[in-house]
């Protein structure tokens, strides 16, 4: 993922909050992948119009982290997600 | 709930008993199918129209699902737009919060229907194919024209921008043809293929000999499958369903009975996978007289397989049954006479030999014909 990519969670994909078992999935087709608190807080930066380097700059001032440590774990994280073609980038 | 305890109530006692809830739910909404395919795995007696659960009985059944934690709804059948209230029901899964799949022939969808499809939220469609050209698929379809309708319908779909799934069920009269399906998911711009070799449940037990494919043809599959996973990496999924009877381990069915999954047949009754109505021993509950979850966490045929407790030798004792679970019951049932025995693919199976040694005869019957679905009267 470069800083200017814009990743998109496409049609036929969405975060739903599982109240039964307490969590947040993400529900993609044939898929339900469970999401820790890390996953769901990159999922939820991802509008189809923010950049990456956008997304990591916020989590990084949010969670009072380095930006280079965030960059690649959610770099990796969305990377992931396309190669199973859950995400894409515009 | 009939003894008045509540859905939270259910939940409790059945993670105190470790009965996870179920992720997904398959709803058969009609047995009816312009289709007649020899491979057929509903049951031999199907369900009658005028049994089929109403609109009304459908839409309280989503909602029971939810609230019992099911995410993933598949609408099949039969052909699920042989019902006319498919646009209603699609409508009323997303309104209960269920990520809504529907499994289809392409049969039954016009274009107009589509447009309401994708209006209502239809989240993922997976369209059957039988064959790569009209002449094999419509031979094994039994339905003249059905390829050609089936082109149309993908087309509409990739304007529709609802992801499609194309299922690709393979036998030995169409193994040829798996790198021109797999061409033709990437053509319709498909995220994913499932490449399903037939397996043998319902109506398809009798089309052993005309369907089974060589163990060459098997190992075929597998090596062009995982070439085109190599390929295709981030451009096109390929699940994969190898051939069971050529198979030395058994498949990991339902992920275990009664543990993620559950059925809801044409008529209301609920089954812990879709062929649990071979197994004689068991008997079903209805939506129609019972809530979900109840039925979930209680029935007794969603508890007559789940865990370990039920199981026979060479299971009880084996390092791979927490993998497996023993294989498929109802397979059990159809090749060893007991849903409780290991299931016949295994190789611990005493029964396995003998297994691989008719599916050697039956894939090499070339005399074999087709017997096609019949319909319900």
């Amino acid at each position: 993922m470069s800083p200017e990519d814009i990743p998109v969670i496409p049609r036929g994909v969405r975060l739903h909050e599982d109240r039964v078992r307490g969590s947040w999935v993400l529900l993609a087709p044939e898929r339900a992948i469970r999401l820790d608190p890390i996953g769901h807080a990159i999922l939820s930066e991802i509008d189809g119009s923010r950049s990456f380097g956008a997304i990591t700059a916020g989590l990084a001032a949010k969670y009072n982290a380095p930006e280079e440590q965030i960059a690649k774990d959610a770099g990796e994280f969305i990377e992931g997600l396309m190669n199973r073609r859950i995400l894409e980038v515009a | 709930m009939m003894d008045g305890s509540t859905v939270t109530d259910l939940h409790a006692e059945g993670r105190a008993r470790g009965i996870p809830a179920p992720i997904a739910m398959l709803a058969e909404l009609t047995h009816r199918c312009p289709l007649s395919c020899p491979y057929c795995s509903n049951p031999v007696e199907l369900a009658r129209k005028e049994r089929e659960l109403s609109t009304e009985d459908w839409i309280r059944v989503f909602h029971e699902a939810a609230e019992l934690g099911v995410l993933q709804l598949h609408l099949s059948g039969g052909e699920p737009a042989s019902r006319r209230d498919l646009v209603e029901l699609v409508k009323a899964a997303r309104e209960a919060g269920l990520y809504t799949n529907l499994i289809t022939s392409g049969i039954g969808l016009s274009e107009r229907r589509m447009a309401e499809l994708d209006e209502a939220g239809l989240d993922h469609i997976q369209l059957s194919l039988q064959g790569t050209d009209a002449e094999m698929a419509d031979n094994i379809g039994g339905y003249k024209g059905g390829f050609k309708r089936k082109m149309m319908v993908a087309e509409w779909i990739k304007a529709s921008g609802i992801p499609l799934t194309l299922n690709a069920v393979v036998h030995r009269r169409n193994l040829h043809q798996l790198p021109r399906a797999i061409e033709m998911a990437l053509e319709m711009e498909a995220r994913r293929i499932e490449v399903a070799i037939v397996q043998f449940h319902g109506w398809a037990m009798q089309n052993r000999d005309a369907l089974m494919p060589t163990k060459e043809q098997a190992q075929e599959a597998s090596r062009i499958v995982a070439e085109a996973r190599a390929a295709l990496k981030g451009r096109l999924v390929l699940d994969y369903v190898p051939a069971d009877y050529h198979s030395d381990y058994p498949k990991r069915c339902m992920g275990g009975w009664g543990s993620s999954g559950l059925n809801v047949a044409p008529d209301g009754e609920v089954l812990p996978c879709h062929a649990a109505q071979t197994i004689p021993s068991l008997s079903f509950d209805n939506v129609r007289d019972r809530g979900l979850a109840d039925i979930w966490y209680n029935g007794s045929a969603f508890n007559a397989y789940r865990g370990y407790e039920w199981m026979q030798e060479p299971c009880r004792s084996c390092e791979r049954k927490t993998k497996d679970f023993g294989g498929c019951r109802c397979q059990a049932m159809a090749l060893a006479g007991d849903p409780a025995a290991t299931d016949p693919v295994c190789i611990k199976s005493p029964l396995h030999g003998e297994l691989q040694k008719r599916a050697e005869a039956f894939s090499g019957n070339d005399a074999a014909e087709l017997i096609y679905r019949g319909q319900p009267a």
